[in-house]
């Protein structure tokens, strides 16, 4: 049987063994944490806390103000001591809350709850959006919004996102090694929610033992099946795995439940499973810390609101001097502009490259119509029309290109002879147009 | 010490890695991939070709860096497209350019700025251009000095002979008198094979060996720098209308592999109608543009005038390639479900 696959895609050199090998260690606690009150795609938190106040870990800090928005908690005791803007990754600043670590780690309740299966699905998906679940592949949209899918919607099918495509990233990868059963256990809390008999788990070749792990650990369930797809970037991208795995292709514009399947990372699954049995909030998770400028790749399990400058610190700083650092993999992170940010929810990795291997690209030539990015391009769009016309400022006629299908993933720059910065000029096109 | 790392860190957009290819590489590589073709010219054709082939790569360079310095912008020399422009531009000459009395020597300096000036850079630089440059500058040369560019010497295989007899093109001969008589001036059908894959016949100087023009292509297209679409459809099309329509004694009597092998058909198909910038990027559009090419080829060749047409088809199907990317514009993914289901809608 061939792997399961897209057409189009690349193949960067995943360099995932910087990290691979490193076991899930638990990142030390920090002194101060900034949670930001918006960490998800859709509404920010209304704080909830005050300055000066005594909170306990897993307390909610943060409540929902709309539907498509998601509670967020502390993840250390201690006291509030700040409440104000902090810049995120993107450079955006986002009202957050700053709790000076008392070292206590007192817990709000946590309640063991074996029987969670008995649960009424409507009494699941509680759990899963009181304990503040985002999708933790990197774009933090609601959990809890994708289990409420419209009645007109049928949905069959649930898939699990092991594909982990982006290079160097290996956070997704040791948490089916050593997590299997939790993950195939979230896995079935959400199909329970949803209604629905069928469960994949999608994950590239290149992680063998991972997919023996959750092969084994699914074993029981014979709704669940395990597949095995293409390395390939950008597999993990949702609405690539769903045709690789699936067969299915989501329609321009439209999301995974228009063909009948919620879309879930790895780590969601996790954390689903511990709310649902813990009713633990989504308090931390694991981080990739990794990239040649870094001493010591590791895989930390990292409290949310942690600052990515004392991840550094404990992986032993930088090897090779300061040049740029990356939060998520790298051919969708962003690159901070400081190391006071935050690690959020969706954190996957923080990346870490020597100024040697990242100075080029400041210049770029002029499209010479080559067809490498039109033949990759995941989305069949054409990427080298797209970049001309945005150049150019008709930014109208690259709505006519389907400018707004990018999901800005990246292949097309990457393969570019010309070194043209096609998503750059594309996200420019997309804030000059009304889509 | 934190306000410094501040400094340093560098930010920019992703994705922060990058594939090592580059434009120059491209045409550097490109123009490797002509050597064996090039060294076949130089071989059969003599120091002349090696003369012919050098002038037009300086002047084309060399018009590329003044035009540069004049408008005020970087020197362009190091991508490697004006010396394939000028390499390319020589090797669609003949070698019999290499003449003092009458003087011919400009023909190729002229036809370069031509090339590169004109239709290169007036039209915005690489990447903009309409038509193919090197073909532009030859087109314009056989317009302009049409005698010179028809003079067509024996291939001689003595390197350093400056005297060569004159002769006709196969494709020439081909036209005024038939394929009896094109396989009486060789002896037999094999050994006219046998010429006009090794290159051993009359014709511009890069063109006449089918073989070295081969392993050129299918090195380009082992690397993936071309794909088939374009090659395969122009030689395709081509050979169907050599078979069905190339011989006076009715349809489907033609003889396809002389039309292949012969002309400028294998330099035209592998090297100058896949040149990114003048074809469609979109494969299915690819396939079309090669069909036309073929098409107008072998029109020209069958019914018009010239003797040879693939420079002025491949040209023809340059205005087209826009418009053909315009029309062929790769399916967006889910696309077509989506028609289904409004359909059933």
């Amino acid at each position: 049987m061939g792997t399961a696959t897209f057409k189009g895609g690349i193949h960067p050199s995943d360099k995932k063994e910087l990290a691979a090998n490193s076991p899930v260690t638990d990142a030390k606690a920090p002194k101060i944490i900034i949670i930001p009150l918006s960490q998800h795609i859709g509404a920010p938190c209304n704080p909830v806390v005050t300055i000066g106040q005594e909170v306990k870990k897993g307390q909610v800090v943060g409540e929902p103000s709309a539907f498509v928005s998601s509670p967020v908690h502390s993840s250390v005791s201690g006291k509030v001591v700040a409440i104000g803007e902090f810049p995120n990754a993107m450079g955006r600043m986002i009202n957050s809350v700053v709790i000076e670590n008392d070292g206590k780690d007192e817990w709000t309740a946590l309640k063991d709850n074996p029987d969670y299966m008995g649960l009424s699905p409507e009494e699941l998906k509680e759990k899963v959006k009181a304990a503040g679940i985002v999708g933790m592949g990197g774009a933090a949209f609601p959990t809890s919004v994708k289990l409420s899918p419209p009645k007109e919607k049928t949905i069959d099918a649930v898939l699990i996102n092991g594909a982990e495509c982006e290079p160097y990233l290996t956070a997704d990868y040791r948490l089916m090694l050593e997590k299997p059963q939790e993950v195939v256990e979230g896995l079935k809390v959400l199909m329970k929610i949803l209604g629905v008999q069928k469960g994949y788990i999608g994950i590239e070749d290149n992680k063998p033992d991972a997919i023996a792990k959750m092969k084994e650990a699914s074993a029981g369930d014979a709704g669940i099946s395990v597949i095995t797809c293409e390395v390939k970037y950008p597999q993990g991208a949702e609405k690539m795995l769903i045709k690789a795995v699936l067969g299915r292709e989501v329609p321009p514009r439209a999301l995974p439940m228009d063909v009948g399947v919620v879309c879930q990372n790895v780590g969601t699954a996790l954390a689903i499973f511990e709310a649902a049995r813990y009713g633990k909030p989504l308090i931390e998770r694991v981080v990739t810390v990794t990239g040649e400028g870094i001493s010591q790749p590791k895989n930390l399990m990292v409290r949310v609101g942690t600052k990515v400058g004392d991840l550094i610190d404990e992986c032993g700083g930088f090897s090779k001097g300061v040049g740029k650092v990356i939060s998520g993999g790298p051919m969708m992170g962003f690159a901070l502009s400081s190391l006071d940010v935050a690690v959020t929810k969706g954190t996957s990795g923080i990346l870490v490259m020597p100024e040697e291997i990242v100075a080029h690209g400041e210049e770029f030539g002029p499209c010479i119509r080559c067809s490498r990015c039109i033949d990759i391009c995941p989305m069949g769009l054409m990427p080298s029309m797209l970049s001309v016309l945005s150049e150019k400022g008709f930014y109208e006629e690259a709505k006519e290109y389907n400018l707004f299908d990018c999901f800005e993933c990246g292949s097309c720059a990457f393969v570019c002879p010309s070194k043209r910065p096609i998503v750059q000029l594309v996200r420019l096109a997309k804030s000059m147009v009304k889509p | 010490m934190e306000s410094t790392k501040k400094e340093q860190l560098i930010v920019s957009v992703s994705p922060h890695v990058k594939s090592d290819e580059t434009t120059s590489r491209i045409m550097w590589t490109v123009s490797i991939a002509l050597m064996p073709a090039f060294l076949a010219g130089v071989y059969f054709f003599g120091l002349k070709a090696l003369f012919i082939t050098s002038l037009s790569i300086i002047s084309c360079m060399v018009f590329e860096q003044w035009y540069m310095k004049m408008v005020g912008k970087k020197s362009v020399l190091n991508d490697g497209s004006g010396f394939l422009t000028g390499l390319l531009l020589g090797m669609n000459m003949p070698a019999s350019l290499w003449s003092f009395s009458p003087f011919t020597v400009h023909v190729p300096v002229i036809a370069s700025f031509v090339a590169i000036v004109i239709t290169k850079q007036l039209f915005g630089g690489l990447g903009f251009n309409v038509f193919n440059p090197a073909l532009i500058g030859r087109a314009f040369a056989l317009i302009s000095w049409p005698k010179a560019m028809t003079i067509w010497n024996e291939p001689t295989a003595a390197f350093l002979a400056m005297d060569a007899k004159t002769t006709a093109t196969p494709l020439g001969i081909l036209k005024e008198e038939g394929l009896a008589k094109l396989i009486e001036v060789f002896g037999d059908k094999v050994n006219l094979y046998m010429h006009l894959l090794s290159g051993n016949r009359a014709g511009s100087i890069g063109e006449t060996s089918a073989i070295a023009i081969l392993i050129g292509g299918l090195f380009l297209l082992y690397k993936k720098y071309i794909s088939w679409h374009i090659p395969v459809s122009f030689l395709a099309t081509a050979a169907l209308m050599a078979w069905i329509f190339g011989s006076k004694e009715g349809l489907f009597q033609g003889d396809p592999i002389v039309h292949l092998i012969s002309g400028g058909m294998m330099l035209g198909a592998w090297f100058m109608a896949t040149d990114y910038v003048t074809s469609p990027s979109v494969r299915n559009g690819q396939i079309l543009f090669g069909i036309g090419c073929g098409f107008l080829t072998m029109i020209i060749r069958l019914k018009g005038g010239f003797p040879e047409g693939v420079m002025f088809a491949i040209l023809i199907m340059n205005c087209f390639a826009p418009l053909i990317d315009r029309s062929f514009r790769a399916k967006v993914f889910g696309a077509v479900k989506q028609e289904k289901a409004k359909e059933n809608k």
